[in-house]
């Protein structure tokens, strides 16, 4: 079972928002830990793959409900 | 430094006049790789916009301040934040409004030429898409050739030019773009025409558009005649113009032939399409002024825009025209062809009639190169 160690809400935010306060988050949790973001915006799934990427971060999960990506994101 | 907001329209006469243009483009990498804004004399840099959050001093060297800067991204949020940040730096940019979204949906109406008793035939360019689509208008008349689905574009041309759609037709259907074609005739009360052999699982009422079907635009002597040409699809069919121009689909480009295997049946297309294009179009008339559905690269672009060029030089200068082994034919149409469209099934789908997305939902499916070609 997989420890979330913060969730952040980014519903009903447009690009470059998401991405910028999941990389505000990501600053205040530790190396290992997983951090859960919540997206509507569907630009998001390219970038988290890229982002993420370019961090060295791994995305361990990522899955959509009702209109809401839903990604988990493990830090670098 | 003040930021400026540049429309798609702004864009195009970039294009189309020739200009220089420094695109500073803040996709992710694979979305710049896959699809950008293509100018004769555009400069590239792609630095995705996430790389950018902490700032932009170290991009600064590779931002020209003798070009007119351009920030570009998919819908416009990242583009503005990039583009303020190089104005705080002191740097003059801009932004495009709508990013690639909006560049996609671009048209620039272009005339192509007149036609008899003071007809005119008009192309309108999707830039973003590589898309064409054709107006011909005489006499208080209009009929429309593949028509992208943006219907209000069509319909203000017309009323502008004071012309009644009468007559709406597609070529073929369509798998990279959405049609407006039945849209328009709804709204116009226009016929709409589609090949019936694409329309086996259409769930919409159209005319069949057969093979010497001719309609006369206006009163006068302005024909536009159909030319069963299959080979890109089974029912894909070309239209002469006032005995001037061939509007020749997706059959064939400026610079590449069209691709069999959008509807999945290339092995039995290839012997259609090379019957097309190597003998009924041989038959035609070199004069005659090829106007395709699509371009693929801006080089296709004639110096005013428009994507034109004469049947006799492409039977010169085209190479998908001038493969004479059949079986280097069948290979070169067959295998290792490029990826296909984005949601090519879907937008099928669409132009059947059987899915009726919402207008973002087909923004998205249209969105990426046409590549309906091989060249």
């Amino acid at each position: 079972m997989m420890i979330i160690t913060k969730t952040l809400d980014a519903k009903g935010l447009a690009c470059p928002m998401p991405i910028i306060r999941t990389k505000k988050a990501i600053d205040t949790i530790n190396s290992g830990e997983v951090l859960e973001v919540l997206v509507t915006d569907k630009g998001a799934l390219n970038d988290f793959k890229a982002w993420a990427a370019a961090g060295g971060h791994s995305i361990v999960e990522q899955k959509e409900e009702a209109g809401v990506l839903y990604f988990y994101i493990q830090k670098a | 430094m003040s930021v400026n907001k540049w429309t798609a329209a702004d864009v195009a006469r970039y294009v189309i006049e020739n200009k220089q243009l420094f695109i500073l483009d803040v996709r992710n990498k694979d979305a710049f790789e896959d699809w950008k804004i293509e100018g004769h004399q555009f400069q590239y840099l792609n630095i995705p916009y996430f790389d950018l959050l902490d700032g932009v001093e170290e991009i600064l060297e590779q931002i020209p301040t003798d070009y007119d800067v351009l920030v570009v991204c998919a819908k416009e949020g990242s583009s503005i934040m990039v583009a303020e940040m190089l104005a705080e730096a002191g740097r003059h940019v801009a932004y495009l409004a709508g990013g690639m979204k909006a560049w996609s949906m671009y048209l620039e109406p272009i005339k192509v030429g007149n036609l008899n008793g003071g007809g005119e035939l008009y192309q309108f360019v999707r830039l973003g898409k590589g898309c064409l689509s054709y107006m011909v208008i005489s006499e208080g008349e209009a009929a429309i050739i593949d028509a992208v689905r943006f219907t209000e574009v069509f319909t203000k041309f017309a009323e502008e030019k004071g012309v009644k759609i009468k007559h709406v037709f597609d070529t073929h259907l369509h798998a990279d773009h959405i049609s407006g074609g039945r849209h328009i005739a709804n709204e116009t009360g226009a016929t709409y025409y589609l090949p019936p052999k694409d329309a086996e699982e259409v769930v919409f009422d159209y005319t069949p558009l057969t093979d010497q079907l001719t309609v006369k635009i206006g009163s006068s002597e302005i024909e536009v005649g159909a030319l069963y040409s299959p080979g890109h699809t089974i029912g894909s069919t070309s239209f002469v113009v006032d005995g001037k121009y061939l509007l020749t689909g997706d059959i064939l480009f400026i610079d590449s032939i069209g691709r069999p295997d959008l509807a999945g049946l290339a092995e039995d297309w290839v012997g259609d399409l090379r019957e097309t294009l190597y003998r009924r179009y041989r038959e035609l008339a070199n004069h005659l002024v090829v106007l395709p559905a699509h371009f693929m690269i801006i080089d296709e672009l004639n110096e005013d825009g428009t994507v034109a060029r004469r049947l006799g030089d492409l039977f010169v200068e085209n190479h998908g025209l001038n493969v004479l082994d059949e079986e280097v034919f069948r290979k070169m149409v067959t295998d290792g062809l490029p990826p296909q469209p984005n949601a090519y099934q879907e937008i099928r789908q669409v132009n059947m009639g059987k899915i009726t997305p919402t207008n973002d939902e087909q923004t998205e499916m249209e969105i990426g190169p046409n590549r309906c070609a091989v060249r």
